[in-house]
């Protein structure tokens, strides 16, 4: 048996193990879920350590002897007080610190999810399809605001948001179903071409 | 020192961070971004990892402790996470490793085959939300079938008009519903910042 082909059938035991769930649930399905939960987070603290640890904390401390690091690095530690009883209010200066960002939200919260979208929706309406987009994102606006009754001809108007958000959501969830159906087809795919292909 | 501290930080720093994202100047961008908030976010963020290490590990060996239901497979999950910590601390995490064999033959085929699951699942849920039992859900589940048909070569088959159609469903209503929702959100997030950088907002930092 070749290296590869043994490396395949690993990946489709692990593969069959977690397909086996459409059947029931089943201790095959239970162990392979756990152990992709192990691995995972395995794979995270590995990459961690490599990726950030060693070269943010570790080479810029110990080897660049840059030492103002180390209060971020025991600030770091203190999110490992968060299950103190006595201590974990400690772990709330990390949390700070991080949030700090919020900050920078605001500016950019602005700019990127108002400005923008606002600026893409105020051009000058030359055709049709710009016409509806335009009265499609007032509509679905008006339909969050609840500071007025959703009533006579302003809800009738309203109603028309919602129309556009369920066109929105049939075309989301259809690239969606896409989306996992291609992964299917990647993993059948797998399993005929890569595992039986080979054993043939 | 428990909670004042704490909120000083996040109002001092989120009002930094504000006049950052307008003002170029050299103390801001260089100094209190460059040479302060980068090093350090990075030295403290790498602990915050093994504060979901922690957490997980917890679970898992109470639940073996309690005799909780399922707890023989928290064995599984503890074996795993130390194979592949032991196979990337001491082999490496360079390509033909082993470390790089397991995530490439166990956790990657398993993962996919995860997400790809949902595609029965939210099939099922589809046939049941989507039984045009009013106008609105017939629209959705005419939005949906007509861009799902529209990527394979069935749909084409059907109808030449096909992809057009799916084409501009994206491109009109779906953008000015996605449009309509991203203001709100943006809104939304906007207004929410803002109450944590006021120190309305304190949920953040927990009880007591």
């Amino acid at each position: 048996m070749s290296f590869e082909l043994f490396s395949n059938l690993v990946g489709a035991f692990f593969t069959l193990c977690i397909f086996s769930f459409l059947y029931k649930d089943n201790p095959f399905y239970q162990a392979a879920e756990q152990m992709l939960v192990g691995i995972s987070l395995g794979y995270g603290l590995v990459y961690t350590y490599n990726r950030v640890f060693v070269p943010y904390v570790y080479q810029t401390i110990i080897i660049q002897h840059q030492f103002v690091l180390i209060i971020p690095a025991i600030m770091g530690m203190l999110y490992l007080l968060r299950f103190s009883r006595k201590l974990g209010w400690l772990s709330r200066y990390p949390i700070a610190f991080s949030m700090m960002g919020v900050g920078m939200g605001v500016p950019m919260g602005i700019h990127a999810a108002i400005l923008v979208q606002m600026r893409q929706a105020m051009v000058p309406i030359e055709s049709f399809n710009l016409f509806l987009i335009f009265i499609g994102t007032i509509a679905v606006l008006l339909y969050f605001f609840f500071s007025k009754a959703h009533k006579g001809v302003y809800g009738k108007f309203v109603n028309v948001g919602k129309w556009y958000m369920m066109i929105g959501f049939g075309a989301s969830f259809g690239l969606t179903v896409m989306a996992r159906i291609s992964l299917l087809i990647g993993r059948i795919q797998f399993l005929v071409n890569d595992v039986i292909g080979i054993l043939k | 020192m428990k909670k004042t501290i704490p909120l000083l930080i996040v109002i001092v720093g989120g009002l930094i961070w504000v006049v950052w994202a307008f003002s170029p100047h050299y103390v801001l961008q260089e100094v209190f971004y460059n040479q302060f908030y980068l090093p350090w976010a990075y030295a403290s963020a790498s602990f915050a990892m093994l504060l979901g290490v922690l957490s997980l590990t917890m679970m898992h060996s109470n639940k073996i402790k309690m005799r909780a239901p399922k707890w023989q497979y928290s064995y599984f999950f503890f074996a795993s996470f130390v194979i592949t910590c032991l196979a990337g601390f001491i082999g490496g995490i360079q390509k033909g490793g082993l470390f790089m064999w397991m995530f490439e033959n166990v956790q990657m085929p398993m993962s996919a085959t995860m997400f790809s699951l949902l595609a029965f699942y939210m099939a099922s849920a589809a046939y049941k939300a989507f039984r045009a039992r009013s106008p609105e859900a017939t629209v959705l589940l005419i939005a949906a079938i007509v861009v799902m048909l529209a990527q394979v070569p069935l749909g084409v088959k059907l109808s030449k008009h096909l992809p057009t159609i799916s084409q501009w469903i994206l491109d009109v209503p779906n953008l000015a519903s996605k449009r309509g929702i991203m203001l709100g959100v943006g809104l939304g997030s906007v207004a929410t910042s803002l109450k944590i950088l006021l120190g309305i907002e304190r949920s953040y930092l927990g009880g007591d």
